[in-house]
């Protein structure tokens, strides 16, 4: 489903703010896999899922995602393979349109944009039932301004728009962490739901190595653009916060008592 | 008093006819959320190819449509400088406007102004607007319908039952995204420099219609005729919004407001020309004053006169 090989980036060259973000990841998703990224700050997370996005270029490597080298598409070009949510809230909607037309934009995904209407009553009827599952009322505010929705709305609402047009892969960049506990495990189970009942390939940075655990059949650590770690299936599993904290000692050489974010 | 009431409908005219570009600076400032300089030339880019293609006996339908022709040129260089060669926007817009200077004095044969005959009274009749004919309608020399503000107001209607059809389309939403959020537009397949391109294209295309339509007003174009367009395009938008805002929701209605706001300006200036004995020449540091107080008035309503109120929790 993705291939990442040899994949390189580094922001700055050149300058002293120079910075090494991905260092040679080989990294390949099979179909329906659910993948948890974890690593601490600065270790290359979101920018692996920046990479495969198509934000900017990488220096070296290639992309291939269900078969298709996309590592020299545009971003908007990536977009037919791809559903994201962002870390913020804000990113993945837009504030001044109404619930229903960023719906009707994320259906139009990896589509031609024409002159027939932006939206059609029919879409009106099947986007109120489909909104009724994230069960937040928003099937009675479709016409509400998305600016006036919550955090935790607006990324149960991303979640929806990035699934409308079922995506090869699924990119989910910290979508939680900008959210209260309680919202965020709310939006983890919303995910959960929606990449079970759609069976979707789906790739999940997060800063939290409980949900890291807890979700998904797949696990990832990096460190210092490098991936050190990836445990799947039954093994993945059994995996505790110890065995991680450990194995991440073991395998980075630092101490994770240092780095207080793998923690968080 | 009596002079101001005799010019009220004149300046109802030319209202209406910088609404349209109003109209189009909406279109950038607003939807695409870019600030657009390209304006101040564009707009006598249209009035300079309408006037010599009339002058040349073009019809007028042709010679305006010629005029909203180059306009949407005018945008595309603005768009290709903005997104192809990533300078920013605004400075791309200045580039623009700097060039057309000299294309405009090219297209008026390396003249500063270039004039319609309306002494010959074939031409004047072929004219859809003039200033003229204010005078004629109120003397009964023409039907009510050959008013400007007649025409002009059908021509806004017009306009904005087109660009209200517009964005309801696919391509149209596309374009209101990249305004509200350039990442979220990508994220959803959509080629953001594209829907830019568009809207610069667009919004100047309607600058330089109303440069026509104002040249054929006045029966001339002149080189400096769009100097602080762009101003008077914001000062359209600004004032339309701070007095329709609470009862114009629709976005047909929102584009009505702006060109509601081009009338109010171009009435009080007209006012504040008739009533006091000031030198025109103040017009535009009054304008820009103008403006910048209505353009400060949110940031310090924000910054200065929110207070928290006490006892009461925010979540309440």
């Amino acid at each position: 489903m993705l291939e990442l090989r040899n994949v390189y980036k580094t922001f700055n060259p050149g300058t002293v703010n120079e910075k090494r973000a991905l260092n040679g990841i080989d990294l390949t998703l099979n179909e329906g896999d659910f993948v948890t990224v974890i690593g601490s700050n600065g270790a290359g997370k979101s920018t692996v899922l920046n990479a495969i996005a198509g934000v900017w270029p990488i220096d070296a490597g290639s992309i291939v995602i269900d078969g298709q080298d996309v590592t020299n598409l545009p971003e908007h070009k990536r977009a037919r393979f791809l559903g994201r949510v962002f870390q913020d809230p804000m990113t993945g909607t837009a504030a001044t349109m109404q619930i229903q037309e960023n719906l009707a934009l994320a259906k139009r995904r990896g589509a031609a944009r024409t002159l027939r209407p932006g939206i059609t009553k029919k879409e009106m009827e099947q986007y109120r039932e489909q909104l009724k599952t994230l069960d937040l009322g928003l099937e009675d505010r479709m016409t509400a301004k998305v600016g006036l929705l919550s955090g935790g709305q607006r990324q149960a609402l991303t979640l929806l728009m990035a699934t409308l047009q079922k995506p090869k892969l699924l990119l989910l960049d910290e979508h939680t962490a900008a959210l209260d506990p309680k919202t965020a495990e709310k939006v983890l189970n919303t995910t959960d739901t929606i990449i079970r009942e759609n069976h979707l390939t789906a790739f999940m940075v997060t800063h939290n190595m409980k949900d890291a655990i807890a979700h998904g059949n797949r696990l990832i650590m990096m460190n210092e653009g490098k991936i050190i770690f990836d445990v799947a299936g039954e093994e993945k599993k059994r995996l505790t916060m110890k065995d991680l904290l450990d194995k991440f000692a073991e395998l980075s050489g630092s101490s994770i008592q240092s780095d207080k974010a793998l923690l968080a | 008093m009596g002079g101001f009431l005799n010019a009220l409908p004149g300046a109802v005219s030319q209202g209406l006819i910088w609404g349209i570009m109003a109209i189009g600076v909406y279109i950038t400032f607003k939807i695409l959320d870019l600030a657009d300089l390209t304006v101040d030339g564009s707009f006598c880019t249209g009035g300079a190819t309408f006037v010599v293609l009339f002058a040349s006996g073009v019809s007028v339908p042709v010679a305006l449509l010629a005029a909203f022709g180059v306009g949407l040129l005018s945008g595309l260089a603005t768009g290709l400088l903005h997104t192809f060669c990533g300078i920013p926007a605004i400075l791309a817009g200045i580039l623009t406007q700097l060039g057309l200077w000299s294309v405009n004095l090219a297209i008026m044969g390396m003249k500063a102004n270039v004039a319609i005959n309306v002494i010959n009274p074939e031409n004047l009749d072929k004219l859809w607007v003039s200033l003229r004919f204010v005078q004629d309608v109120a003397s009964g020399k023409r039907p009510f319908f050959r008013h400007p503000i007649f025409i002009v107001g059908l021509f806004t209607l017009g306009v904005i039952a087109i660009l209200y059809w517009f964005f309801g389309t696919e391509l149209g939403s596309s374009l209101r995204a990249t305004g509200a959020n350039s990442h979220m537009a990508r994220a959803q397949g959509i080629n953001t420099s594209v829907t830019t391109v568009l809207g610069l294209m667009i919004s100047n295309g309607l600058v330089a219609l109303s440069g026509s339509l104002l040249a054929q007003y006045q029966s001339f174009a002149d080189s400096s005729m769009g100097k602080g367009a762009i101003v008077i395009g914001l000062a359209a938008v600004i004032i339309g919004e701070a007095l329709f805002s609470r009862i114009f929701r629709n976005f047909a209605l929102k584009l009505l407001a702006v060109s509601l706001g081009a009338v109010i300006y171009y009435v009080v200036i007209q006012a504040v020309i008739s009533l006091s004995n000031i030198n025109a020449n103040y017009l535009k540091l009054i304008s820009a004053v103008i403006v910048a107080i209505f353009l400060s008035v949110p940031y310090w309503k924000g910054k200065y006169f929110t207070k928290a109120k006490k006892g009461v929790r925010a979540d309440a």
